[in-house]
């Protein structure tokens, strides 16, 4: 009796919980909870939107015919000429650095605090979390900036009233515009996250995004003339803003060529992200 | 089961691990030893994949971890206890792990009550103590209910009540039949708990014993007595396997012989004993004797150094 109850213990499977395979959709559910149970992750995304949202209500409410050409925004979209998109969108280049910094942080905030430890136990393969971090923050920045866009773009329309750059939702292009901003901003969120994986700490990877996105291009100032033409709309920033310019400018790529530009520059440090990923010791 | 064989990493010239081949078993609580920078961690990082072997091979329930395809469920696992993003709550950790897997949020709630983290799993982390650090941690590697539990010094931070209780789940893991292992460099709180010993120095394996073995082999400092007729014991407690020291006039130092047969001789004769005490080395330095002996061995110029200091 004492001896069968005894076997019957030992030969039972220790394991009573419902266990299941890890898949890749499990690992983007987990992922989408880890990033959504960080306060960091709500206040970054917060400050994106406010910023996006803000800077071009303000552009259009203080726009004044008399100084055009001197408030627009920087880069090449703005071809010297503002335009009411142009003027929405001013909050974008400050709206990527934080929706980069929130693709770094969900990356590289797991190297710093030591939580890479207990994910790659759980998912020993490690593509899967790479691939899994981008699929939650590129489609969560993407519509929640979209929405923003077009938030910034309904406001500016109440401080363009009457102007003659007023434009209308309706109007050609503007839709693609401000979807263009959000496509960038959600590919922001993805390259930060691979700049990320690749570096491993936040504060090497954000110094990197900032570097690509906003110095890069004007640091290739210093070029001759000839080869900085040629090169220029390819950095990624450039090729980025040619995504949601409302009129194309001369010296930049078409919206969908830039579309293909950047997402090839996020696709390559994707890659170099899962090289080191697979290869590296975690 | 956890099997090594020929275990090894290198980083740059510094060999780490050095050939270690051991093997973890189930129904068995396995300490594995070695003094602070031995190769521990290193080993069982290895074991689940967190580091690659410079050569060798660790297999865990007969395959590479990362070939499993609900690895938690196989080996569950407490590298250091700060393996945890202190800006998320204790349940939102677990639960992050836990869908990975597809576990429940039942069993979730069950190992956080059973690491006694029901009143604080809604805290941050980051404001947590090392000891409740170490219980989140231990209920992280029982999440998935896993056949092998290996810890990493899973006892640091806790306080006596904790250490009671990592003792106790850990025999109890053991007694259903999973395999346990877990890393100290303290002999002496291992041997409580343990049932199989594996030594490393210097990332190389210095023992594969048991607990017992090695206690009895420890065991043989010999029997302090006291008596005030030291020559006339000393004649009658002569024998072939007998050696007998002095450090006084009144004082023996007897091996060969237990306290009870001693005691039996001395009454038997009619000879007063006012002490009768066995001399156990202690573990802790037995377990010194060991691994100081490998240091010493295998790294001259260290010892040099020491000296000279």
């Amino acid at each position: 009796m004492t001896a069968d109850t005894l076997s019957d213990a030992l030969s039972a499977p220790p394991a009573r919980t419902t266990v299941h395979k890890v898949t890749g959709r499990r690992v983007l559910r987990s992922e989408w909870a880890k990033f959504w149970s960080l306060r960091s992750s709500w206040i970054t995304l917060g400050v994106a939107l406010v910023l996006l949202v803000a800077f071009g209500a303000i552009a259009s409410a203080t726009y004044s015919p008399d100084a055009v050409g001197t408030d627009g925004p920087p880069g090449p979209g703005s071809g010297g000429t503002s335009d009411a998109v142009s003027l929405a969108l001013t909050g974008v280049t400050f709206a990527s650095l934080a929706v980069g910094v929130l693709g770094v942080l969900l990356a590289a905030g797991e190297y710093s605090t030591g939580m890479i430890r207990s994910t790659l136990a759980a998912v020993p393969r490690r593509l899967p979390v790479l691939w899994a971090k981008s699929a939650v923050i590129g489609p969560v920045a993407l519509v929640l900036t979209g929405v923003a866009a077009l938030a910034a773009f309904q406001l500016g329309t109440l401080g363009l009233d009457g102007e003659k750059i007023a434009l209308s939702i309706g109007d050609d292009g503007v839709l693609r515009s401000l979807a263009g901003a959000g496509v960038y901003l959600g590919l922001v969120a993805v390259f930060g996250v691979a700049l990320g994986m690749l570096l491993r700490s936040s504060a090497g990877a954000i110094a990197a995004l900032v570097g690509i996105l906003l110095i890069l291009p004007g640091l290739a100032s210093l070029l001759p003339d000839s080869l900085y033409d040629s090169i220029n709309p390819y950095f990624p920033g450039n090729a980025g803003s040619a995504v949601y310019a409302l009129h194309q400018s001369s010296d930049a790529l078409s919206p969908g060529a830039g579309l293909a530009v950047f997402a090839g520059w996020v696709a390559l440090t994707l890659a170099g992200a899962a090289y080191r990923l697979v290869r590296s010791d975690a | 089961m956890i099997e090594a064989r020929e275990l090894t990493k290198r980083y740059g010239d510094k060999t780490v691990v050095d050939h270690l081949s051991f093997s973890v078993k189930p129904g068995e609580v396995t300490g594995f030893l070695g003094p602070n920078g031995a190769g521990k961690s290193t080993t069982m990082r290895m074991i689940i994949g967190l580091d690659s072997p410079t050569g060798g091979s660790v297999t865990v329930n007969g395959r590479s971890y990362a070939k499993h395809a609900a690895p938690l469920h196989e080996i569950g696992s407490l590298l250091e206890a700060k393996s945890v993003h202190p800006g998320r709550t204790a349940f939102n950790h677990l639960m992050a792990l836990a869908h990975t897997h597809g576990i429940a949020r039942r069993r979730v709630d069950e190992v956080i009550e059973l690491a006694g983290l029901t009143s604080v799993a809604g805290k941050r982390v980051g404001a947590f103590s090392l000891g409740m650090g170490q219980r989140l941690g231990i209920a992280s590697a029982l999440l998935a209910d896993p056949a092998i539990v290996m810890l990493d010094e899973p006892v640091n931070g806790l306080d006596p009540e904790g250490v009671l209780w990592v003792r106790n789940l850990l025999r109890g893991l053991a007694d259903e039949g999973r395999a346990v292992m877990l890393s100290s460099h303290l002999m002496s709180e291992t041997a409580l708990i343990a049932d199989h010993l594996v030594i490393i120095g210097r990332g190389r394996l210095l023992a594969d014993t048991t607990v017992d073995d090695f206690t009895r082999e420890a065991g043989g400092g010999g029997v302090k007595v006291a008596t005030t007729e030291a020559t006339k014991l000393r004649s009658l407690l002569a024998g072939p396997d007998v050696t007998i020291v002095s450090s006084s006039a009144e004082e023996l130092l007897v091996s060969g012989r237990d306290a009870r047969e001693i005691g039996a001789i001395a009454a038997r004769h009619g000879v007063p004993l006012y002490e009768l005490t066995a001399q156990s080395v202690s573990l802790e330095e037995a377990f010194m004797a060991l691994t100081q002996d490998s240091v010493e061995y295998q790294s001259a110029p260290a010892d040099t150094v020491r000296k000279a200091a």
